[in-house]
C-alpha cells in the first residue's frame, strides 16, 4: 500500500464526510431546540439543486453556496410553519418534507440535467492545492473548511453564548422557557432555518464539488445518515465530528470494497455498517436513560402553552 | 377582533372526514396554479394525475395493484400510530418479507402449488414481523427510539437485498444481472382471469374490515388506543405498554412483509435491486390521509395509487418527471397535517369589546 493510496483514501474520506457533517451539525442544533426534523434528505436535495442553479446563472460558486443555504432554509421553513404554527406531527411533517424536497428538486432540475459547472475546488494556489503531500491540507473545496470551522463555532454557540443557552433551555423545557419570557416559537424557527441552511450546503457539495452536475436523488440517502449521526453522537458536537469521520471511513471502505473486489466481506457489509453501528450506539446511549443520553427532553413534542 | 384556539373535548368527527377531502382538493387546486406559473399546463397535469387513471378503465388494474400494498402496509402502520408507536421502517420490513418469501420459493425449487405459495406468503409475514421485532426489542429493552432504529434497519435491509440478489440468489441464467430467477408459474399468486389483479388485492379489500373489528371491538384495540392517548392512563388501567409496543410493531412489520410477499409472488415474480419502490414510505402518507382509520386507509390508499398511476401517465402526456406525483403526495400530507388542528381545536373569532362610553 503506497503513500499515494493513503493520500487518495484520506481525500475520499474527507469528501464523503463533509456533507453529513454539515447536515448533522444543522440537525443537532434543530434537535437541541427540541424539534425533530426528518426532512434532512429533502432539504439537502433542495440545496443541491438551488446551489447548482445559482452557480449556472451567476458563474460564481460562492453565490451558489449561498443559494444552496437559502434553498435548504426555505424548504425547512415550510416544515417550521406546519410544526410550530399548526402543531402538526413532527415525524410525519418531516417525512413529508423529504418527499416534497425529492419531488420538487427533480422538477426544478429538469432544465439543468446534463449541464456542468466548474467544480468549486480549492482556492489555494496550485503549488499548495496540487502539491503531492500538502494537498492533504490545502486541496479541498472551501465547503470542507467551512464545515470544519462550523464545528467549534457551533460548540461555542451552544455552550458559551446567551442565545445558545436559551436555545438549549427551549429544547429541555419549553414551558419553563416560555414562562420566563423567551419566545419558544421564534427560537425554534431560527434553529430550523439554520438546520435547513446547513443541510442545503451539505447537499450542494454533491452537485457543486463531487460530480459537479445535477442528478435526481443525488444525495442517495445521506440525509438519513446525518440524522443517525446526530443520535450516534449523543447530541454532542465533538462526537459528531468524530462520528462523521467514522461514518466517512465506513463509506470509503464500501467504495473500495466495490472497486477492488477486496473480498473477505461483501461491499454491502460495509455499506450497512454505518446504520448497524448507529443502532448499536443508540442502544448504548439510550439504555442510560434520557439524562445520560443527553437527548433534549422536549425532542419531537409539540409546544402547547396553556395560554 | 382576535382569533382564539379552543381545545375540543372530543375530536370533531365532521373535521376528521372533511379535512382529508379538502386536502386532496386543495392539492389539486394549488397544483393547477403552481404548475401554470412554472410553465407546465397545470390543469392538464392535475387532471392526468388525479383523474385520468379513474376515467380510463384499462388503468383500473394498475390502480388496484398499486393500492393493495399501500392499503395493507398503512393498516399496520396506523395501528402503531394509534399507540404512538412510530414505525417508519415499513419499507425495510416489506423488503425482508419479500426476501423471506423468495427464500422459501428457492428452497422448493420448481415445486409449487397451493401449499408452497401459502408457505411463501407466511414466510413474508413472519420475515416482516421479525424485522420489526428488532426495533420493538430495542425500544422495550434499551429504550431506543423506534423511529431511528426502524429507519436504520430499512437501510440495512437494502444491503441484505443487494447482497442476496447479487450473490447467492443471483439467477444463473440472468446474464450476470443482479436479480433472482423468475418464479415458476406454480409458485405465483393466483390472478383474476384475463387480468393482472392478484389475490392480494382481494385481501387488501378484506383486511380493513378485520382491522376495524380489532380496533373498534376488541380489548386489544381498546388497549392500543388507551396506551396511545396517555402512558399514565394505560398504567392506571393495568395495561402493559411494552406489550402494546411489541404487538403493534410486529403487526406493522407483518403487514409490510405480507405486502412484500404479495408484490413478489403476485406482480414482479422476481426480486432485483429496484424492488424497494417506496410503498413503505408512501404508506405513512396513506395512514395519515386515512386518519388512522382502517376504511380511511382503504380510500386513501386508492387515492395515492391513482396519483402513482397518474404520475406515470402525465410523464408521457405533459412531459413532467415521475417525481411530480411525489410533490402532490407530499402536498396532500402537508395539508392533512396542517388541518389536524381543526380536528382538535375549535377556532373562535372573538370580537374586540367596544370600549364603553365612547
Amino acid at each position: 500500500m503506497g503513500i499515494d493510496f493513503i493520500i487518495a483514501a484520506i481525500i475520499t474520506v474527507v469528501g464523503l464526510t463533509t456533507p453529513i457533517l454539515l447536515a448533522g451539525l444543522g440537525e443537532l442544533v434543530v434537535e437541541k431546540s427540541g424539534v425533530l426534523n426528518l426532512g434532512v434528505e429533502g432539504m439537502m436535495l433542495m440545496g443541491a439543486i438551488s446551489g447548482f442553479a445559482v452557480t449556472v446563472f451567476t458563474f460564481n460558486p460562492w453565490f451558489g453556496v449561498l443559494g444552496a443555504a437559502a434553498g435548504g432554509a426555505l424548504a425547512s421553513l415550510l416544515f417550521a410553519v406546519l410544526v410550530l404554527q399548526l402543531n402538526s406531527n413532527q415525524v410525519a411533517t418531516g417525512l413529508a418534507l423529504t418527499i416534497f424536497g425529492t419531488g420538487l428538486s427533480s422538477l426544478m432540475g429538469l432544465s439543468f440535467t446534463g449541464r456542468i459547472v466548474v467544480p468549486f475546488l480549492s482556492v489555494f494556489p496550485d503549488s499548495l492545492a496540487k502539491h503531492e503531500y500538502l494537498q492533504l491540507i490545502f486541496g479541498y473545496s472551501p465547503i470542507v473548511y467551512f464545515a470544519l470551522i462550523m464545528v467549534p463555532l457551533t460548540t461555542w454557540f451552544l455552550k458559551s453564548t446567551r442565545a445558545g443557552l436559551i436555545l438549549r433551555a427551549v429544547g429541555e423545557n419549553d414551558l419553563s422557557a416560555h414562562s420566563i419570557g423567551y419566545s419558544v416559537i421564534k427560537v425554534r424557527y431560527a434553529a430550523i432555518a439554520f438546520g435547513g441552511a446547513m443541510a442545503g450546503i451539505g447537499g450542494c457539495y454533491f452537485s457543486m464539488v463531487i460530480t459537479p452536475m445535477w442528478a435526481e436523488k443525488m444525495t442517495a440517502g445521506r440525509g438519513w445518515i446525518a440524522l443517525a449521526l446526530v443520535v450516534f453522537a449523543g447530541w454532542r458536537t465533538g462526537r459528531l465530528l468524530a462520528g462523521a469521520y467514522f461514518f466517512g471511513i465506513l463509506m470509503a471502505l464500501e467504495l473500495y470494497a466495490k472497486a477492488s473486489g477486496f473480498s473477505f466481506l461483501p461491499s454491502q457489509f460495509w455499506a450497512a455498517m454505518p446504520y448497524a453501528m448507529t443502532v448499536v450506539a443508540l442502544s448504548f446511549i439510550s439504555s442510560r436513560g434520557t439524562a445520560g443520553a443527553n437527548a433534549p427532553a422536549c425532542l419531537g413534542k409539540p409546544f402547547l402553552p396553556s395560554t | 377582533m382576535r382569533i382564539k384556539l379552543e381545545k375540543r373535548r372530543e375530536p370533531s368527527l365532521a373535521m376528521l372526514v372533511a379535512t382529508p377531502i379538502a386536502s386532496v382538493l386543495l392539492t389539486m387546486l394549488i397544483g393547477i396554479v403552481v404548475f401554470d406559473l412554472i410553465g407546465i399546463k397545470g390543469f392538464k397535469a392535475v387532471v392526468d394525475i388525479f383523474l385520468s387513471p379513474l376515467l380510463a378503465s384499462y388503468k383500473w388494474q394498475d390502480v388496484a395493484l398499486k393500492a393493495a400494498p399501500l392499503v395493507i402496509i398503512a393498516l399496520g402502520l396506523s395501528m402503531g400510530n394509534r399507540a404512538q408507536v412510530w414505525n417508519i421502517g415499513a419499507e425495510g420490513q416489506y423488503v425482508i418479507g419479500a426476501l423471506c418469501s423468495a427464500g422459501v420459493g428457492i428452497a422448493f425449487g420448481q415445486t409449487g402449488g397451493f401449499f408452497v405459495v401459502l408457505l411463501m406468503i407466511a414466510a413474508g409475514v413472519a420475515g416482516g414481523g421479525l424485522w420489526a421485532a428488532v426495533p420493538a426489542w430495542l425500544r422495550t429493552r434499551f429504550n431506543v427510539n423506534e423511529i431511528l432504529s426502524s429507519l436504520m434497519l430499512t437501510y440495512i435491509s437494502f444491503q441484505v437485498l443487494g447482497y442476496l440478489v447479487g450473490g447467492p440468489w443471483k439467477d444463473p441464467n440472468g446474464r450476470n444481472f443482479p436479480a433472482t430467477a423468475p418464479l415458476a408459474d406454480s409458485q405465483t399468486l393466483p390472478v383474476w382471469p384475463d387480468s393482472t389483479v392478484h389475490l392480494g388485492v382481494l385481501i387488501a379489500l378484506i383486511l380493513p374490515f378485520v382491522f376495524w373489528v380489532i380496533m373498534a371491538r376488541s380489548e386489544f384495540g381498546y388497549q392500543v388506543r388507551v396506551v396511545g392517548s396517555s402512558a399514565t392512563a394505560a398504567r392506571h388501567g393495568g395495561f402493559d405498554s411494552k406489550r402494546t409496543i411489541w404487538a403493534t410493531l410486529i403487526i406493522g412489520g407483518a403487514m409490510a412483509g405480507l405486502a412484500g410477499a404479495f408484490e413478489f409472488t403476485g406482480v414482479l415474480h422476481k426480486i432485483d435491486l429496484g424492488f424497494a419502490s417506496g410503498y413503505g414510505f408512501t404508506a405513512i402518507i396513506v395512514a395519515f390521509l386515512g386518519r388512522l382509520n382502517p376504511f380511511g386507509c382503504l380510500i386513501a390508499g386508492i387515492v395515492l395509487a391513482v396519483t402513482y398511476v397518474g404520475g406515470q401517465m402525465a410523464q408521457t402526456s405533459v412531459h413532467i418527471p415521475n417525481s411530480t406525483a411525489g410533490i402532490f403526495q407530499a402536498m396532500m400530507l402537508f395539508f392533512i397535517l396542517a388541518s389536524d388542528i381543526l380536528v382538535r381545536y375549535r377556532i373562535r373569532v372573538i370580537p374586540t369589546a367596544k370600549a364603553a362610553g365612547v
